[in-house]
């Protein structure tokens, strides 16, 4: 099989897999005062040390969660609900693990606008400055868009958002090991371990001691009372195990895979910023060929790619980024994202050019039949 | 070898029919479709019968076989639904099972797979592919309790060329006996009977809800006496004995049917004459007519799939068209030239028995 869906998780990385088998084989809380607890919380604090510098803030930031999208709900319902204001603001191209949980607070009296974007799904910074105002709760931005890849200008949004006293969120899962991160002036960021080659059930929402948040689970309080829960010292080691582990330059292999990808489909669009994305996402619109015909023609060559958005049925949505990026539904339903990650290789690509363009013919003649 | 989509809903049957396919040495597919009218909630992501999905995915998994949804909701919305809500609205009682095969299972389904590379759609229901001289002919199920021709009879040669119907040879206690041996978890998944986009079974309160309605009256259609009232005519079938809540019973203690629906006069007409006695004769959808008219003409015509006791040779007085429209139901008949069927056409048939 030739996996390009890296962007959905990664395989695990050996580093972390010998991580959380040392742990799996010993036993200990991390909260209990004896020597097998202090043992755990040790193999915990040191987690939580090795994360933090390489993410490049203080340890004491490093919340633990069970991922990517508890971290995202707890910055927002959190910070929102401890602020005592009413309003939020939010890029239009977040993650469902943003948006939802923001639509989940309108009907506690929580005000939700969306921020636009350009046609590269950066988001629009005037808009920004048009809507922000000191009566705003939170500010939440992505680092790099889950579907095109493109990198939001997250330290200018800080900036205004300074400016302002106002909260800033960012959903950095996609950037993690992928990007150098500058956070000056962000106040959460919300990581989650299998996408960088941990385990799937860990992430983290970084998040700065001086903000005020309310809990979301209440318990034994663990994780500055924030997320109670016993943390899982297994899942942690390998996720910093994971962290720290090299990484490749995807560039050259991604170029290298857009430009596999323009020779077999010469129409095909490439969404999302040329230059400001992702290292390891190639995401393109085929005109003409439902996205889900190509997905399952693909796969049934050994390909794994994605279409992104699917409900929970499993029939592909219109695409609210390419949407939001003025992209027109039937374009938004055309479109297939390509990731690579710690382990791709040339012949995935290779494989990739030889398979497209007779799916995409084939889906081609299918695209009429709705 | 010939590459299949297995059409999976999620039941017993479909589930076995796939199972079959696979075993037969097809190279098998299975496809859910998505054709309840979308729901938006949460975060946007609208979804059906998530629970039939996720059945169907499971057996796909215990078959070992691909599994995708394809979504077919606005073609569905637009043909079956459409045409359902409309028969109703002129006092015809439908069935979108026909319906839906006609333009969603063996029109667009079909088409879509063999543009995707596919050579044909192979489904649950239970119906017969037998080969005949001018290529493959529908014949009735070996269980003559679950034969599902009678919904399959619009097909045309080409559709039915593209068609599997695995099922055909068995009884349905086979197959629920089989999927528990394959240890689909389906296997002992209650029947679905009801319309598959009204899962309350209030057939009238959805079209009530779309068509509109108002009170009128239930009236003897002999006497012109008014026997009770309705809440609005539409969604009435003629031949229903049910649900009329009449306040005086007949003097003969006999129970009533409706022998007429007049929509712009918003009445219902009952009378003591009984449908046709067969209870597998279901009127059906729309459909066009078809198939070999000279040949049927000397053919003996049925109206329902499996028994001629209804043909109109035993009923030579009985009137049938549109000047007697309350004794009439659109159905399918199947031409029958003993032993085989020579055609198929959606006749009007006068519903009631002597």
């Amino acid at each position: 099989m030739h996996y390009l869906d890296h962007a959905a998780t990664t395989p695990l990385r050996p580093e972390a897999l010998a991580a959380m088998r040392e742990q799996w084989e010993q036993v200990g809380n991390p909260s209990s005062l004896h020597t097998a607890g202090r043992r755990a919380r040790s193999v915990v604090e040191e987690s939580r040390e090795q994360i933090a510098a390489i993410v490049g803030v203080k340890p004491a930031d490093v919340v633990f969660t069970s991922g990517g999208t508890e971290a995202d709900n707890l910055a927002l319902k959190g910070i929102a609900r401890a602020s005592g204001k009413k309003r939020i603001l939010i890029s239009a191209v977040e993650h469902h693990a943003v948006l939802d949980p923001a639509d989940a607070l309108i009907e506690e009296g929580f005000t939700v606008e969306r921020i636009g974007v350009d046609h590269l799904a950066r988001v629009d910074l005037d808009e920004l400055e048009w809507l922000i105002d000191a009566d705003v709760a939170l500010v939440a931005v992505m680092y790099a868009n889950n579907e095109v890849g493109t990198l939001q200008p997250v330290d200018e949004v800080a900036r205004v958002c300074a400016r302002h006293g106002v909260a800033v969120h960012t959903d950095a899962v996609q950037a993690l090991g992928q990007v150098e991160m500058d956070l000056t002036g962000v106040d959460s960021v919300a990581l989650s371990a299998h996408k960088v080659g941990g385990p799937v059930g860990v992430g983290v929402l970084i998040l700065d001691r001086a903000m005020q948040v309310s809990p979301l689970t209440h318990g034994g309080g663990q994780e500055r009372d924030i997320r109670s829960g016993t943390v899982d010292a297994a899942g942690v080691a390998g996720f910093a195990a994971a962290l720290a582990a090299p990484k490749p330059d995807l560039v050259p292999l991604r170029d290298q895979l857009i430009a596999a990808v323009f020779e077999a489909v010469p129409d095909a669009v490439l969404n999302g910023d040329p230059d400001q994305r992702l290292p390891n996402n190639a995401h393109f619109s085929f005109p003409g060929c439902p996205g889900d015909a190509l997905l399952m023609l693909l796969d049934a060559a050994g390909i794994a790619v994605s279409t992104g958005s699917a409900c929970t049925a499993g029939i592909p949505q219109p695409s609210h980024v390419l949407l939001a990026m003025g992209a027109d539904d039937s374009l938004a339903s055309s479109s297939l994202r390509f990731s690579l990650g710690w382990n791709s290789t040339a012949e995935d690509v290779a494989a990739l050019r030889l398979a497209l363009p007779p799916a995409v013919e084939r889906a081609r003649r299918a695209g009429g039949i709705r | 070898m010939k590459r299949v989509v297995a059409a999976m809903s999620g039941g017993v049957d479909s589930a076995v029919a796939a199972a079959r396919l696979v075993d037969a040495g097809y190279e098998v597919t299975g496809v859910h479709l998505a054709l309840a009218e979308k729901r938006y909630a949460g975060g946007g992501r609208g979804c059906c019968t998530l629970e039939d999905v996720h059945d169907a995915r499971r057996a796909a998994d215990r078959l070992g076989i691909p599994f995708y949804v394809w979504d077919f909701a606005e073609r569905f919305q637009q043909t079956v639904l459409d045409d359902f809500l409309h028969e109703y609205s002129q006092g015809r009682t439908p069935n979108p099972c026909v319906s839906c095969n006609q333009h969603i299972k063996f029109a667009a389904v079909l088409e879509r797979a063999q543009a995707l590379g596919f050579d044909a759609v192979g489904t649950g229901h239970y119906a017969r592919l037998v080969e005949g001289p001018d290529g493959p002919e529908l014949h009735r199920a070996a269980d003559p309790e679950k034969d599902q021709s009678y919904v399959l009879g619009v097909l045309d040669a080409d559709q039915l060329a593209g068609s599997l119907f695995p099922l055909g040879d068995s009884h349905k206690a086979q197959v629920r006996a089989e999927a528990a041996d394959r240890g689909l978890l389906v296997a002992d998944k209650p029947d679905s009977h009801d319309i598959c986009f009204i899962p309350d079974g209030d057939t009238r309160g959805f079209l009530r809800e779309r068509l509109g309605g108002q009170d009128g009256p239930i009236v003897d259609a002999t006497s012109g006496e008014q026997l009770g009232s309705h809440s609005g005519a539409v969604g009435f079938t003629i031949g229903q004995r049910r649900g009329l809540h009449l306040q005086q019973p007949a003097a003969d203690g006999q129970p009533r049917y409706i022998v007429d629906v007049d929509l712009e006069r918003n009445t219902v007409f009952v009378d003591r004459r009984g449908p046709c006695a067969d209870p597998r004769a279901r009127p059906t959808g729309t459909g066009p007519l078809h198939d070999r008219p000279r040949r049927a003409a000397r053919a003996v015509v049925g109206c329902c799939p499996r028994s001629d006791r209804c043909a109109l040779s035993r009923h030579p007085g009985a009137r049938f068209g549109p000047d007697h429209p309350h004794v009439l139901v659109r159905r399918l008949a199947l031409l029958i030239s003993p032993p085989h069927e020579v055609g198929r056409a959606l006749l009007w048939m006068p519903l009631l028995c002597g």
